[in-house]
């Protein structure tokens, strides 16, 4: 028997739409009661006062790297990083070496998880052989193994026709397709968002419709096929605009942003430092705004790191010979309280739905509530706590981030996954 | 103190170079203002005029140079860039001149690196030398920069050159007019700096214009064909019926190296309104300037 006992947090969970201060019991991994004066025998007390106490966190996009770029991260390294990130379940990319295209690999994803990872990880298989854009991967028996989701993420499927027939095969597995949007011959040869700063620091561009023209020719494709279709790490505006759209006609498309996307534009930049290098770019402040604004109305479902770690090696190099991708699982909740909580642009509880109940729906896993019987997956974490990000303090193998000695105001404080402790903050006991 | 670009100089510094270039103007006397002090020119590009310039304007200061080129340095066994420039900066050099294929590689090691280094072209990003060889020929022909019009043509999208010319003649206030084929005239180059415009008709941008600035086209950074090569020198050479548009007193400049029957004509670039050569000669009093001030005691 294990008995936790989380005590007088303000507990969030807006599958049930409850916001309110109250007490929430963990038994046997799972949630068992929440409500006010609860009490257990031989319980472990968690005092949560003045804390919010809210669904496990989903991260729906991560890349662990393993198998294949250990040296970067691993499964058990990129476990414990979601974990001191106040994340309880992710989903990785297949984007390994391996990819994961076959049975084979995600069965050794989802077994070295099991073994190291202490939060919970969901394998997204490819769409494609290689994610090389041609021959669908093994998703029927990728899916008996374990994913939750299709990607070909970093390598979207450029031929429509492709993706047409991975769509309707999606569909058929009852599983959602993921896309990372960009038209490559548009974007080919890019090193950052096209607009007034890449001309200025002659840089080549990857402009805002390279992502466009291809979230509209999937949204077109997933009306034709019916598959649950999810926009990856959307970054431009008129993405969102035609998300939107397609909500507006009762499509089942939905879209993820990252913490960087709405927290910093391409002017933000240090110039040429790769530690603001990712793809999609960091956008013009008008697309910032688009992002925004879509967590606002709903165009946008979730957020997700898209946490992609390179060692420094890879990084410390001429701008664009470096590798696209920047860490996120430690800052993510200190992120989106700072952009969009504390200033009032979303409430609470909207942030809340955003990083639980709905990556939790988009994958359909069991995820992203406390309502009693659901697995003791729990995140808790305040609002006023200020403090200072030290990557080298990070748990992830990487140090790839911009947000080395951002000082924040609010973040996570502890981490529950099937009812246990798989991280907490220095001092809270 | 090192020199990577002219959008963050200020125009007293500048000034400052350009007036301590007048001085070294016509002389080829060899002085001792950089003796016992070492210059390492660290090509990764080839380039012919800019390096010996270089070496030239060094030489005639007294200091000790060195100049490598990529093929011939670490690099081609698969060293990093940080580490190649650790391995030099070791050596103690007062100054590294650098020229990198990249856009920011000098900005780059100047984050790591204690060494001073001047940027002799990063990629397609700035020229800060070339800007003010150029604007240095331009002040030996008119007395002042302020409300010239200057006409800039070519591929602008590609050029560093044009980069920093943007940003020194903005800063002088001169009327820059960028003129290209549209894929390689990016419009946000409009916004570069104040008083930038943009045309795609060479008349209108070389209409009364003081001073025409030519650019080669850069195949090398080109990863398409964005204009018909054929049709490049129609619409986009300097021919001798263009200079009637212009002032009569009008300066023809080009950075070289020249492709003569691509971007500008033979008679043009042969003629008495081309100042290409004094450029040439302007970059060694200009370079002078700048090692002086930048390994100078």
């Amino acid at each position: 028997m294990s008995t936790l006992l989380i005590k007088n947090g303000r507990v969030i969970d807006p599958a049930n739409g409850l916001d309110t201060v109250a007490d929430v019991l963990l038994v046997n991994g799972k949630i068992s009661a929440v409500g006010a004066n609860l009490s257990a025998a031989n319980a472990t007390e968690f005092d949560a006062t003045g804390l919010v106490v809210a669904p496990g966190f989903v991260d729906m996009h991560v890349h662990f790297r393993e198998p294949g770029f250990e040296h970067s991260e691993t499964i058990e390294s990129g476990g414990r990083a979601a974990a001191a990130g106040g994340f309880t379940s992710v989903a990785c990319m297949p984007n390994t070496m391996p990819v994961n295209d076959s049975a084979t690999v995600t069965t050794y994803i989802v077994e070295r998880a099991r073994k190291l990872s202490p939060v919970n990880v969901y394998p997204i298989g490819a769409i494609t052989k290689g994610s090389a854009g041609e021959e669908l991967a093994a998703i029927g028996s990728m899916k008996q193994a374990g994913i939750v989701a299709i990607s070909d993420d970093g390598r979207p499927v450029m031929n429509a026709r492709v993706m047409r027939r991975a769509m309707e095969t999606a569909k058929a597995f009852g599983i959602p397709l993921i896309n990372h949007c960009e038209d490559l011959h548009l974007s080919a040869g890019g090193d950052m968002h096209e607009g007034m700063e890449s001309v200025r620091l002659g840089l080549r561009g990857i402009p805002g419709c390279s992502e466009d023209v291809m979230v509209a020719r999937d949204i077109l494709l997933a009306e034709v096929t019916g598959v649950k279709y999810h926009v990856a790490h959307i970054s431009a505006r008129y993405s969102v605009a035609m998300v939107n759209f397609a909500k507006q006609r009762g499509l089942p498309v939905t879209s993820e942003v990252t913490p960087h996307h709405f927290a910093l534009a391409d002017a933000d930049m240090q110039p040429y430092d790769s530690n603001y290098r990712m793809k999609p770019p960091l956008r013009a402040c008008i697309d910032v705004e688009g992002v925004t604004e879509g967590l606002v109305n709903g165009a946008i479902d979730a957020i997700a790191t898209d946490h992609a770690p390179h060692p420094g090696s890879e990084k410390m190099q001429e701008f664009e010979r470096c590798p696209f991708g920047i860490t996120g699982l430690e800052h993510a909740i200190s992120l989106s309280l700072q952009k969009l909580v504390h200033p009032g642009l979303i409430s609470l509880g909207r942030m809340v739905e955003l990083f639980t109940v709905n990556p939790a729906r988009i994958l359909q896993i069991p995820k992203g509530t406390l309502t009693p019987g659901a697995d003791a997956d729990v995140t808790i974490f305040d609002l006023e706590r200020t403090w200072t990000f030290d990557v080298n303090k990070s748990l992830s193998k990487s140090r790839n981030t911009p947000f080395h000695d951002h000082v924040f105001q609010g973040g996570q404080v502890a981490t529950i996954v099937g009812g246990q402790f798989v991280w907490r903050l220095d001092g809270m006991i | 103190m090192s020199l990577l670009g002219i959008e963050n100089l200020a125009r007293p510094e500048i000034e400052a170079i350009l007036n301590r270039a007048k001085d070294f103007q016509n002389s080829t006397a060899k002085l001792d203002t950089l003796r016992n002090r070492l210059l390492v020119n660290l090509f990764f590009e080839n380039s012919t005029r800019t390096r010996t310039s270089f070496e030239i304007a060094a030489k005639r200061l007294g200091a000790d140079t060195i100049s490598i080129t990529a093929s011939a340095s670490s690099t081609s066994k698969g060293e990093s860039l940080v580490d190649t420039l650790n391995t030099l900066g070791a050596m103690r050099p007062h100054a590294i001149v650098m020229r990198h294929a990249a856009s920011g590689a000098p900005h780059f090691l100047a984050r790591y690196l204690p060494t001073p280094i001047i940027n002799a072209g990063d990629g397609t990003h700035e020229h800060p030398t070339q800007a003010l060889l150029d604007a240095r020929t331009i002040l030996d022909n008119r007395p002042s920069i302020e409300g010239l019009k200057v006409a800039i043509i070519g591929d602008i999208a590609h050029s560093r050159v044009a980069r920093s010319n943007v940003h020194l003649l903005s800063k002088f206030g001169a009327n820059v007019v960028l003129c290209g084929p549209a894929p390689l005239l990016p419009p946000q180059l409009g916004n570069l700096a104040p008083n930038v415009s943009l045309t795609y008709d060479i008349r209108e941008a070389i209409q009364d214009a003081d001073v025409i600035m030519m650019l080669r086209v850069q195949l090398e950074r080109q990863h398409e064909t964005p204009f018909p090569p054929g049709d490049y020198f129609k619409f986009y050479g300097l021919r001798p019926d263009h200079l009637l548009l212009a002032k009569p007193d009008v300066i023809v400049m080009h950075p070289g190296p020249i492709n003569r029957g691509r971007e500008i004509s033979s008679e043009v670039a042969d003629s008495k309104r081309s100042v290409i050569l004094n450029q040439v000669e302007n970059g060694i009093a200009v370079r002078m300037a700048v090692l002086e001030r930048v390994m100078g005691a």
